[in-house]
């Protein structure tokens, strides 16, 4: 008698096609084939995905023409199904009392003369130095680029204790943030960056080894610290793949210059390029959504003469930092007994129940009748925002929304003020806003209110690409929405649900003080965008898909190319393709999943959006400079690149850091003339 | 600065193996035991409770285990799932554990123990779990599982495997075909896709659960 593997009696003949099959594949594993490419290359996978049913190949070669026995897939409560069509996939936080708690305005990390060891060019290993290379800028010029700057900082990520409401439902949380010497606070300090000035700050990790009782839940205590947006040399920019365990240092050299000075534009680069919104936050391979949760982000913000951080001179916007605050929100989720949680088994996206600006749940500032410059940030980990400034909650009549200017997108100012009524933001994505307070009554109260509907890691209910004009339309459909779940539409009405999604409140009963910065509204320049009439040296095309559940760009994933680092193995390459220095490009970026939103982020360099589906884009948050770009369902995005000054790896890569951390992301890397000859993306 | 390959081994090979702590990790207490539960174990509780449902399977070798206590508590593993009948992910991911098994194999069934559960227990008897443990020449430390449907949902949701849309996740071609890998008692959990590179799937292990003090390798 001879049975198949599932059972069923066979005959010699079949069961010797069995023994054969099981061989093969045996062999296959031996010869090293498990990838798609392989098999393909053999000849032993179909297009569709399927092993060729030769005979003998596969142990149901025989049977492939028979229909598939359906599982009754047992129980229909999978938890993490349907409730991830439901806002709170997780337990409800406990309730909270919103605006009990001023905001926290982050003050400038201390300047240090001097680091002990003194930075060196070459990484300073015997001292516990991870640093992956030298440094770049001084062999550009020594003088210019001293290897020992004049700015200094010293950063040690740390677990501390802190409040994120004084609500007694929600108590202290063990949360990781950044150590200036003044303390550890989450958000870490925000920089005051000048072009012109390059500086150093020394990322020293003292988060407790993984070897103590005192995980929380979440989080990794090993980092790699990214400069989001920095035109930053690839040794310094905190590649994922250069993480350092605690006990480690890690030198990080910010030239704080221009786009341009060492190519395109030399000496100084080009104005039209400056960075203004930068932040700073964890990049761990694999870990940055439950790093970043954590606690390790903060601002970075970077001056020149036209953007001076005082209202009384250059382009004269709202002086730095009393009346330009940086905000940094983030949506978390709290058990029952009010401690932070983060769900470590989503593939998919996490949101949270609660709202927190610089830290804290739902605060409120005080301001004075003037204009203010904010920077806004969206840190994640999967949320989507479209901010309102709701006036009028609670009182006679209904909800008012009111107008504000929108003047920069992902940090960079661009061209001129556009005003608005709302503003979308995705993860990573920064808008700068100015409001003016002195349109509203002396002691009144407005907010600033998310009121973009969200259900699930996939994105906005709706989605639609180039939806910003007439927000509430909706062309598609989520996975949600196919559930015949009750949606509300893209857009929520004001002051939804008893105010939940009201984020930030604006007490408008500080003192009147004087306002020399100018009005928006007189239409002043900013700068004007770089030339994109440039032809491409290559045009590359980056497929993000969902392959069985794992997040890909172009069917591949994640790969650190450390392949036989104490594993024995052959080594993997980490590079899937070559840039050459100082040469433009065009990246085509698609979205095969017909229902998934995914902010895509590439390092070094800025880019512009071309084309949206091939037609030029239309809403204000995507003419100007930008370096992450909402890739929106069945869209195909078409983005300009200069790659200027550097050489070096960078990433490609999401930014639903939960999609990240599952290995939508490629790494890349410039390099001299010559050296290019990888033009495809593999 | 060059690392060398050889100089990234011994670094590897130096830092600290988490295994070695896992006792004095454990958040387990003598009976009778009455201090307030620590921060630590609280949290620790609490992802059992949620996500490691401590539901009884089976062995290749027909032996009834317990998820969470015989399976994950106290240890570092993988899961993934897969079925016998699959000709699509499962052999390239099937495959791909092989390879990984080989790679690791200095820490596998001591450290490290990796689990494979099929996707369609009514098909996938304990005989055919079996037959497929020899047929991808599996090592001991590396176990394939079966048991009541219902319990076998009930790890598939616990860890994460599940699509928005119960349509779409009902589709056993399109299930998830990532490997989670973690360390219980460090709470430390991320996931790979299963077609990954096998010696980057062994290195994310290593360096994300086994060896978490890892420096990440800085090469210029």
């Amino acid at each position: 008698m001879y049975y198949n593997v599932f059972g069923e009696k066979v005959s010699r003949r079949r069961f010797k096609e069995m023994e054969e099959a099981a061989k093969n594949r045996r062999e296959l594993i031996a010869a090293g084939l498990t990838s798609r490419r392989d098999l393909f290359k053999m000849g032993l996978l179909t297009a569709g995905g399927m092993l060729v049913a030769k005979s003998g190949l596969s142990a149901r070669a025989q049977g492939l023409g028979q229909v598939m026995p359906q599982s009754g897939g047992g129980s229909n409560t999978s938890p993490g199904t349907q409730q991830n069509c439901l806002p709170g996939n997780q337990t409800a936080s406990p309730a909270t009392q919103p605006f009990r708690d001023p905001l926290v305005v982050m003050p400038q990390p201390r300047k240090l003369s001097s680091l002990s060891p003194t930075p060196t060019l070459n990484p300073n290993v015997g001292a516990g130095e991870v640093r992956a290379a030298a440094f770049q800028a001084p062999g550009i010029s020594s003088s210019r680029f001293p290897v020992v700057p004049a700015t200094l900082y010293h950063f040690t990520q740390k677990q501390f204790t802190a409040r994120q409401t004084s609500d007694p439902n929600i108590g202290p949380q063990t949360i990781w943030g950044f150590d200036d010497g003044s303390g550890p606070r989450s958000p870490g300090p925000t920089y005051q960056a000048f072009y012109g000035a390059p500086q150093l700050t020394r990322n020293t990790n003292s988060l407790p080894a993984t070897n103590q009782v005192n995980n929380t839940g979440f989080g990794m205590p090993s980092v790699s610290t990214h400069l989001h947006n920095g035109h930053t040399p690839s040794e310094s920019d905190g590649n994922p793949c250069d993480f350092y365990p605690a006990g480690h240092f890690c030198d990080q050299y910010y030239p704080n210059v221009l786009a341009g000075f060492n190519s395109t534009n030399a000496p100084d680069g080009d104005v039209n390029e400056a960075l203004s919104s930068l932040w700073y936050h964890d990049h761990r391979v694999d870990f940055t959504s439950q790093n970043t949760y954590k606690g390790l982000f903060g601002f970075y913000c970077l001056f020149n003469q036209f953007d001076t951080g005082n209202e009384t001179t250059g382009f004269r916007l709202p002086s730095f930092p009393q009346f330009d605050i940086p905000l940094a929100f983030a949506d978390k989720v709290y058990d029952p007994t009010g401690k932070l949680v983060f769900d470590l088994f989503n593939l998919d996206g996490i949101l949270g129940d609660k709202f927190l600006v610089n830290g804290t749940i739902q605060p409120y500032l005080v301001v004075s009748p003037r204009r203010y410059r904010f920077r806004l940030l969206d840190t994640g980990p999967s949320r989507f925002y479209e901010f309102f400034l709701t006036g009028n909650v609670g009182g006679a009549g209904n909800p008012t929304t009111n107008p504000f200017f929108l003047i920069g997108t992902d940090g960079n100012l661009i061209p001129k003020p556009v005003q608005v009524t709302s503003v979308r933001i995705g993860p990573a994505e920064r808008v700068d806003v100015i409001i003016d307070f002195s349109q509203f009554s002396h002691g009144s109260t407005v907010y600033l209110e998310n009121r973009l509907n969200q259900l699930n890691g996939q994105g906005p209910t709706a989605v639609d690409s180039q939806l910003f004009p007439n927000g509430g339309q909706s062309t598609g459909t989520t996975e949600c929405q196919n559930l015949g779940v009750t949606t509300n539409g893209a857009i929520l009405p004001p002051n939804f649900n008893n105010g939940q999604n009201l984020v930030l409140q604006f007490r408008v009963t500080g003192p009147q003080v004087a306002d020399n910065s100018v009005n928006p509204a007189t239409g002043p320049s900013y700068y004007a965008l770089p030339s994109t009439n440039v032809d491409p040296r290559i045009v590359r095309t980056f497929k993000f898909d969902r392959l069985n559940g794992q997040w890909s760009i172009n069917g591949q994933f994640m790969d650190c190319g450390y392949g036989n680092g104490g594993t024995g193995g052959e080594s993997t390459e980490m590079f899937r393709f070559a840039v050459r220095q100082n040469s433009v490009e065009q990246w085509l970026l698609t979205n095969l999943t017909g229902d998934w939103t995914h902010p895509v982020h590439i390092h070094l360099e800025e880019h512009q959006i071309l084309s949206r589906s091939r037609v030029a884009p239309t809403v204000p948050t995507d003419i100007g400079r930008k370096d992450v770009t909402q890739l929106h369902p069945n869209e195909r995005v078409q983005l300009f690149f200069r790659f200027r000054d550097w050489l070096g790896k960078y990433p490609i890569h999401c930014h639903n850091v939960v999609h990240e951390d599952h290995a939508m992301m490629a790494i890349w890397h410039v390099v001299p003339p010559g050296g290019e000859d990888n033009i495809n993306v593999p | 600065m060059n690392v060398s390959r050889r100089t990234l081994l011994g670094l590897l090979g130096m830092a600290p193996l988490a295994g070695g702590v896992l006792k004095a990790a454990g958040a387990t207490r003598p009976q009778g035991d009455s201090k307030p539960l620590t921060e630590s174990e609280m949290a620790r509780q609490r992802i059992q409770r949620l996500h490691l449902p401590n539901v009884p399977l089976f062995t290749q070798e027909g032996k009834k285990v317990l998820f969470y206590d015989d399976l994950v508590k106290d240890k570092i593993v993988t899961l993934n799932f897969f079925y016998a009948k699959c000709d699509d992910i499962c052999p390239l991911v099937m495959a791909n554990l092989s390879k990984v098994q080989k790679l690791l194999a200095a820490d596998l069934n001591k450290d490290l123990f990796m689990y494979s559960i099929t996707l369609k227990p009514e098909e996938d008897t304990v005989d055919v779990l079996k037959h497929h443990h020899e047929m991808y020449a599996a090592m001991p430390g590396w176990t394939f599982l079966t048991g009541k449907p219902a319990d076998v949902e009930k790890v598939r949701a616990g860890i994460g495997f599940t699509y928005p849309d119960p349509k779409i996740d009902k589709d056993k071609t399109q299930h998830i075909g990532n490997i989670r890998f973690g360390n219980e008692p460090l709470m430390l959990w991320s996931a790979c896709p299963g077609m990954a590179h096998a010696e980057f799937l062994a290195e994310s292990i290593v360096w994300s659960v086994l060896r978490p003090d890892s420096i990440g390798v800085p090469r210029s």
